[in-house]
């Protein structure tokens, strides 16, 4: 038996004539961590607001741990925190002033928000930097404080909206391990990202939504399946055996790169694949394997979906 | 750990409260402006204009309330620039989706902008004792200077958080203080309104700057006050009452879009 810990039934958002949420659906499992995928303008931030009480939604019911996002947001509340976009960490504090001010605000005791914000700083490699204003603060670590600020109060729900989004690439790598780090102590997590390898390296299950519309959902080898298998790409300096090769192999051809794509199959088939190339006297200028990553899921999703529209409309 | 809301309402304002205080001293600038800004235009007006404008008292003892006003007006304005930042910045997204009442937040802009106010005028007074200024209020007048300017403060605290809270960037916020430096010149604060042309003496003479001035200076050099005082009390008391509930409602109307 799935326990949820949020539930989402036909959500619908619009402003004015512009519909940005239209009929979503979704579970997140207790404890998982949850992908909202999209790109931009494809309605995640509003999902997160509205699931963090920010927001109302038109219709659709959202409830976190059975409480309704609209008409209890004071119990649903209690159980979340929201890290936004912009980190919003008060530059002109401490990183330590910070802590101690949201703990308050918080309404914990003061030995619990002295307690919480050395615990805090140590977590997230921030001792050091305590005493020093987040002014001078790099990107990578407003954002450890801006999520330390959100575990304070110990929330059961952790929203991070596109918690990576403008961080160099080894920052990147140490949020990574920091949310991996979170789920392991049983905290659910909701994020939001529209880069395809983030869902991939972190989420248990991953939603890909566009126009307000879940489009696909599962766990990120379901989605990579639906792609289908490992690739051989070959690649051609030759025109004219280009040409002969794409009328002898059934793959996808690209033109301007000179490149055929066939399913790898079995060394069986590889063999014969070579094999053929060979009778004819072409030679691919290079091989290369490639597994489907969720970039070709997602293009191959959004792309298919538009399509359905176009023929719909 | 079970406290009444009032509690902690109180808890929340006075934790935000310290906050804008901290933002005074490790932001001096705009404190700096607030103090230099007027001391700067009373030493021109002194100093330059002063001897050419006939007042019927020393220059410096009539300009003195005009100052004051410029000074807490400009400071009051500032506080639209902070509460804007918070907005378009994420703090006040996270203390919505925290179980607080978020409008501690702007508890704490007015009482922090309150105290910046106080320093900057009494650093003002200060300045035009140095350059000659002689009041000759006593005890008794100072509490009544002390309640006009806080009550001006606060009802324009209010008002310019209600305009922080509208406005969409720190650049418009910037631009909502200029009216703030201009109107005290369109009133007695720096030469007497029947010296202005008929159509910009009646405006002049009925904006709510002018029963201020005159009460104030009434106060501080014995001027005759009138029933400047009464005008003044029912000027900005219903400022503070109309900013007050226009920002609650401007914050509530947030939390549906």
């Amino acid at each position: 038996m799935k326990d949820s810990i949020i539930s989402v039934q036909n959500l619908k958002k619009s402003y004015g004539k512009h519909t940005v949420l239209d009929g979503l659906n979704f579970e997140v499992e207790r404890g998982s961590i949850f992908a909202l995928l999209g790109e931009n303008g494809a309605g995640k931030t509003t999902t997160v607001r509205i699931l963090a009480t920010l927001i109302q939604a038109d219709s659709g019911i959202a409830t976190i741990a059975g409480y309704d996002t609209h008409r209890e947001s004071e119990s649903v509340k209690q159980k979340i925190s929201l890290t936004g976009q912009y980190a919003s960490v008060d530059e002109l504090l401490t990183g330590e002033e910070n802590l101690v001010m949201m703990g308050r605000l918080n309404h914990l005791s003061s030995n619990t928000v002295k307690k919480r914000t050395a615990e805090l700083l140590d977590q997230f490699e921030l001792t050091n930097a305590a005493k020093k204003r987040v002014k001078t603060y790099s990107g990578g670590m407003r954002r450890r404080l801006d999520i330390a600020i959100s575990l304070l109060a110990s929330p059961q729900v952790i929203f991070l909206d596109e918690p990576t989004t403008g961080l160099d690439p080894r920052s990147r790598r140490n949020m990574w391990n920091l949310i991996q780090q979170l789920a392991k102590n049983g905290v659910t997590i909701f994020l939001t990202t529209q880069y395809l390898e983030e869902a991939d390296q972190l989420a248990d299950k991953i939603a890909v939504i566009d126009s307000g519309k879940m489009v696909e959902e599962g766990t990120a080898e379901e989605l990579k399946r639906m792609i289908g298998d490992e690739k051989v790409e070959l690649t051609f300096d030759n025109a004219k055996e280009f040409q002969q090769a794409s009328e002898l192999l059934q793959g996808q051809v690209s033109e301007v790169e000179q490149r055929i794509s066939i399913p790898a199959g079995s060394p069986e088939s590889l063999r014969k694949l070579l094999n053929t190339l060979h009778e004819h006297g072409i030679e691919p200028s290079s091989v290369n394997f490639r597994k489907p990553t969720l970039d070709d899921v997602f293009m191959d999703i959004t792309s298919r979906k538009r399509k359905e529209q176009s023929v719909h409309a | 750990m079970r406290k009444s809301k009032f509690y902690w309402a109180l808890s929340d304002g006075w934790t935000m409260s310290g906050r804008s205080l901290k933002h005074i001293f490790r932001e001096p600038e705009s404190l700096l402006m607030a103090i230099g800004l007027p001391v700067a235009i009373m030493v021109m007006f002194v100093y330059i204009f002063g001897g050419a404008i006939e007042t019927g008292t020393e220059y410096v003892n009539y300009v003195v309330p005009g100052v004051i006003i410029t000074c807490a007006g400009f400071g009051s304005s500032l506080i639209a620039i902070s509460v804007t930042q918070d907005m378009v910045g994420g703090l006040f997204e996270r203390l919505r989706s925290m179980p607080l009442l978020p409008s501690s937040l702007m508890v704490g802009h007015v009482t922090g902008g309150f105290i910046r106010n106080a320093i900057a005028t009494t650093v003002i007074f200060l300045v035009a004792i140095l350059i000659g200024f002689r009041p000759s209020a006593g005890l008794l007048e100072w509490l009544g200077i002390i309640g006009l300017l806080a009550l001006f403060m606060f009802s324009l605290n209010w008002l310019f958080v209600a305009i922080g809270l509208i406005t969409k960037s720190v650049e418009t916020a910037n631009a909502a203080t200029f009216p703030m430096l201009f109107l005290p010149y369109v009133s007695s604060a720096f030469v007497p309104t029947e010296t202005m042309p008929t159509w910009l003496h009646a405006f002049a003479d009925n904006q709510p700057m002018t029963p201020l001035i005159e009460t104030l200076r009434g106060l501080l050099i014995g001027t005759p006050i009138g029933n400047n005082a009464w005008l003044t009390i029912l000027w900005f008391g219903s400022l503070l009452i109309i900013s007050f509930i226009l920002s609650v409602v401007i914050f509530k109307r947030k939390k549906k879009e």
